[in-house]
């Protein structure tokens, strides 16, 4: 019984650090068609942001609330994610709507790029950039329009920019004179130390469970039930189900087609930055954590089928025990009197990566049945 | 008649004949290091043919061509461990006693044949190809969902070569610079030398037996499930019995490719199958221009000796460029380097930038005189 | 009467409980040629696709030449001697225009004797006489894509006259096209039957009328009544079928 829940709890602990991970690829995958290969990049880019967090929080200012570092670096990595991934979907994903295996080898080609950066760039210029695109974008949303329409036009742009660039530029050399360790580029990994209450493990009939794993999956539950409450209660969340329907038609009811693609490629990546606040409690962080995840979070998609999220939660918790299941041998423990090379064949796939090795050969399984997934689209629109 | 003395032979002769010079005259000019270098980068344009037969011609993408590279490269490495071994303990490589085996695993031992290695670079990748494609294919699994399955089944492979010490050394992978055959060194100029000239009548050996593929109606099924795979269906064709032949063949090229690339770097190992190298053979046909293997061909050469020349210079910027080259060429060149001059890109780029000037007329007065007017 | 080539029983398709079709019967006799209609969303293409297999019926069956097509795949059905052709007009858009009915006239529909073999000298005959058919010789080396749409349309029925199909499923192959090419499609259809059993669904009735065929009525998946044009137009339920739609049709 114990032994049921503790692989239970370590299969929904894995899986929703899968979820977690794909929520924003199932939404932008989903919804939109895009693949985006870059999503593990924009992880890797929120496992960051709670690391700068974390630190300025060590400053003597902050040091009192330093417990809090977390509840502050979510918001901010959905917005850095969230930003990073609305500057890419108006730069490149918008020319190639329609074009998935493009798109695919764009966005790759993003993820190069981002992930050279964050070697090669101090990450308090990085922070300061950030910055300055946040205030550049939303400073014109929020000055009256008088303003941006008026005569001088031309010259509150300019402003605007000017501001964005010198509150960029005073982040980035602030950062960099006060925290030694940001000011110079390094492609090493770092390691974020979680919070005190983090620490340690609740002890529950008689097993322990690590409190980050818990606060990840207090996260995945909270922001599964957020993106449904905004996508079936809201009116945007309307809007871009709509679109998603029909997009020529809901162009022709005037739904700004436009502003939806921004806002559904910006919340999925910035779901991407708070999985990266829960990658970066896991393990450390370097430029290639977001690598890691991104065949899974696929996996994840294709088992649960495209446009469900349902699928998604289903699948990830499938694949997070099995692998569980799998990895940590527990057939072995469940019936120790196995016949040896069956007992042998277990011993061989008990190990993280070779349970993959097993999970994948099930996925593609299944696949042979059901080839659209858990929850596969129905009705005519399907071909299309 | 644009569209015909656009695609008039001479540029692509032309092309042809600097291929050749280039690679009679490479072993005169390079020194050992470059010769090599090419050498590799050959071989990768062999894995680019494939490649640009199975994206260029039949519309997949697999980003999981890595699996049957390694795969080729592996059947070569273990003929040639097994065949320099006599010394080792056991008789058996070296690595195994690391690890304490003192039998050589069964797979293994088929590798003691020179022959049976000959077939097993392409054919083990081939047949293995053929079942996960028609895995795939038959449940008409296709476009990202066939490149993302592509890419879950490479890194599945990863993690097994990498994780199995004992059966195949892991990580560290196999050497084969320190091997002997027909008596030699691997590694010794003078064998690299020969595995240069090797490589390049490979290379146009798999040029050859790609253009005969894609020639004829073939060829044009391949292009035709690459437009519109459900109407073939409705013409009496089966689309994933093609769909598996191309994706085999594909496969053992790549394997072919990877046995000849391990020779002549001197090592196989899971590197071979990580994502980013397998997203990398991509990028190589899409600039070269898909579709046209000449191009796959050129892009394997251009972006690998680019590749190298960067890295030795700046490493820390060749990342940068890659993947501004991922971004550019798929937004501004879709048709790669040869696509763009074959439609018109030299003379359009030329109006552009006012050095001639562009002769419009109407597509009818550019056609015979014989022609019927039709609405 | 002899045996139906073309025989449909008690067909129905529910997507997700809506009916596409119920309880559809259809029988088509060897070279005849029929025309079906109906207003938009009565099924028409539904109906050709369980017949071609690519939706298979909920219930039911469809018989040709006596065996069942339920649960054949696509190209089965087509090798049997089904061919279609598409509401809008599906050519394959990177092969020239000769190619595409190469492949319509291409024997062989398997890989190997495709890679190996030549196209023979029939079969080149072929591709040219039917090019003759719908005026296309001009057009021969041009990429599909470049046609105009009223090329397209007989380009591809071009093709399905290539593949030589015992029974034509022709989906509103005049859309788009002029009048001229409007009346040499229906001589063209016209000349078809007889060898050939044509089934043509069009929404435009003077095409219809102009084929003298007998005509099938079809509405919310179901067929609303049969008989000659003159008779369909007369049938009060038709009239009142149509009454909502009528300008459409009209127009």
């Amino acid at each position: 019984m114990q032994l049921l829940f503790e692989s239970l709890f370590n299969g929904v602990a894995i899986g929703s650090v899968l979820l977690m991970a794909a929520l924003g690829l199932a939404i932008v995958f989903g919804l939109m068609g895009v693949i985006n290969l870059a999503h593990g990049e924009l992880i890797m880019l929120g496992a960051y942001t709670t690391y700068v967090v974390q630190l300025i929080f060590k400053l003597p200012a902050f040091e009192p609330v330093y417990n809090l570092y977390v509840l502050v670096a979510i918001p901010l990595a959905f917005v850095v994610s969230g930003v990073v991934g609305i500057l890419l979907e108006r730069t490149v994903i918008r020319r190639l709507y329609g074009n998935p295996l493009e798109t695919l080898l764009a966005t790759w080609g993003v993820s190069l790029i981002l992930q050279q950066f964050v070697r090669s760039v101090p990450l308090a210029t990085a922070a300061g950039l950030v910055l300055a695109l946040v205030v550049g974008f939303s400073l014109p949303l929020v000055l009256p329009a008088s303003l941006l329409e008026g005569p001088r036009a031309r010259l509150v742009r300019a402003g605007c920019w000017a501001t964005s660039a010198l509150s960029g530029v005073l982040l980035a050399g602030g950062l960099a004179s006060q925290i030694s360790r940001i000011a110079r580029a390094t492609s090493r990994n770092v390691d974020v130390t979680a919070p005190r209450w983090m620490r340690g493990g609740l002890e529950w009939a008689d097993l322990t469970l690590p409190v980050p794993r818990l606060v990840i999956i207090v996260m995945t539950i909270v922001s599964v039930l957020g993106v449904t409450l905004f996508l079936n209660r809201s009116v945007w969340g309307t809007r871009i189900r709509a679109v998603t329907q029909n997009r020529s038609m809901s162009d022709c009811l005037g739904i700004p087609t436009d502003t939806v693609d921004v806002l559904t490629f910006g919340i999925g990546s910035g779901l991407a930055g708070i999985a990266g606040v829960a990658v970066s409690l896991l393990g450390s962080v370097g430029p290639n954590v977001g690598g890691s995840y991104i065949v899974g979070c696929f996996m994840v998609v294709v088992l649960g089928g495209v446009g469900n999220l349902f699928g998604a939660v289903l699948a990830s918790f499938a694949i997070g025990w099995l692998t569980d299941l799998i990895g940590a041998g527990r057939l072995l423990t469940l019936w120790p009197a196995m016949p040896p090379p069956l007992a042998a064949t277990v011993q061989f796939f008990a190990t993280t990566s070779m349970a993959q090795v097993m999970v994948f050969a099930l996925i593609v399984l299944f696949l042979q049945f059901r080839p659209a997934g858990l929850f596969p689209q129905k009705g005519r629109m399907v071909e299309v | 008649m644009f569209q015909r003395f656009q695609q008039s032979r001479w540029p692509q002769l032309l092309v042809w004949v600097l291929i050749i010079a280039a690679i009679v005259a490479a072993p005169a000019v390079l020194p050992v290091f470059r010769l090599n270098l090419l050498g590799r980068f050959l071989s990768l344009a062999i894995v680019a043919l494939g490649i640009d037969l199975i994206w260029g011609f039949t519309g997949l993408l697999s980003l999981g061509q890595g699996i049957f590279f390694a795969l080729g490269g592996y059947a070569a490495a273990m003929y040639l461990q097994l065949n320099s071994s006599s010394g080792f303990p056991n008789g058996i490589p070296e690595f195994f006693g690391l690890y304490g085996v003192k039998q050589l695993p069964a797979f293994w031992q088929p590798f003691h044949s020179p022959l049976f290695t000959l077939v097993a670079i392409w054919l083990i990748p081939a047949v293995l190809a053929a079942v996960l494609g028609n895995l795939v294919f038959r449940n008409r699994i296709k476009g990202v969902y066939f490149s993302i399955l592509t890419q879950a089944a490479l890194l599945v492979f990863f993690n097994f070569f990498n994780g199995q010490q004992k059966l195949i050394n892991g990580t560290n992978g196999l050497k084969t610079d320190v091997t002997q055959l027909f008596g030699q060194m691997v590694g010794s100029p003078e064998m690299q030398r020969g595995f240069f000239w090797f490589t390049a009548l490979m290379v146009i050996a798999a040029w050859v037996f790609v253009r005969w593929v894609v020639r004829g109606r073939f060829g044009d099924v391949l292009i035709a499930i690459r437009d519109d795979e459900p109407r073939l269906r409705f013409a009496g064709f089966n689309p994933t019995l093609f769909k598996t032949i191309v994706f085999a063949i594909a496969g053992g090229l790549a394997g072919i490719g990877g046995a000849l690339y391990t020779v002549q770097s001197g090592i196989v190992s899971p590197q071979y199958m990580t994502v980013p190298f397998s997203i990398e053979m991509v990028i190589w046909v899409a600039v070269g221009g898909r579709g046209t293997l000449v191009g796959a061909i050129l892009g394997a050469v251009a972006i690998n000796y680019a590749k190298s020349l960067v890295s030795e210079a700046m490493p820390q910027s060749w990342l940068f460029i890659q993947g501004g080259l991922f971004i550019l060429v798929v937004t501004a060149l879709p048709e790669g380097v040869i696509g763009w001059w074959r439609s018109d890109g030299p003379r359009n780029l030329l109006t552009r930038l006012g050095i001639t000037r562009r002769i419009g007329t109407y597509p009818q007065l550019e056609l015979d005189g014989q022609e019927e007017v039709q609405p | 009467m002899s045996a139906p080539l073309l025989e449909l029983r008690e067909i129905t398709v529910s997507f997700d409980g809506f009916l596409a079709l119920r309880d559809l019967n259809l029988s088509l006799q060897p070279g005849e040629l029929r025309a079906v209609i109906g207003p938009n969303g009565a099924g028409k293409t539904t109906f050709l696709d369980v017949i071609t297999g690519k939706t298979a019926p909920t219930e039911g069956d469809v018989l040709f030449q006596g065996r069942s097509l339920v649960g054949r795949a696509e190209h089965r059905i087509a090798r049997l001697g089904i061919g279609r052709k598409f509401q809008s007009p599906r050519v394959f858009e990177k092969l020239s225009v000769q190619e595409n009915l190469a492949l319509a006239v291409s024997r062989p529909k398997q890989p190997w004797p495709l890679l190996f073999g030549r196209l023979g000298g029939q079969e080149r005959e072929r591709v040219h006489h039917l090019m003759g058919i719908v005026n296309l010789q001009s057009r021969a080396d041009w990429e599909a894509g470049a046609l105009s749409h009223g090329q397209k349309q007989w380009l591809e029925i071009a093709m399905l006259v290539g593949q030589d199909p015992d029974l034509l499923l022709v989906d509103e192959p005049v859309a788009g096209l002029t009048d001229e090419e409007t009346d040499l499609t229906a001589d063209l259809l016209k000349s078809l039957a007889g060898d050939h059993t044509v089934l043509v669904i069009e929404h435009d009735m003077e095409f219809i009328r102009r084929l003298e065929s007998p005509v099938t009525v079809l509405h919310q998946g179901h067929v609303l009544c049969e008989g000659t044009m003159d008779q369909v137009q007369a049938d009060p339920r038709v009239i009142e079928v149509y009454l909502g739609t009528s300008e459409e049709e009209q127009s």
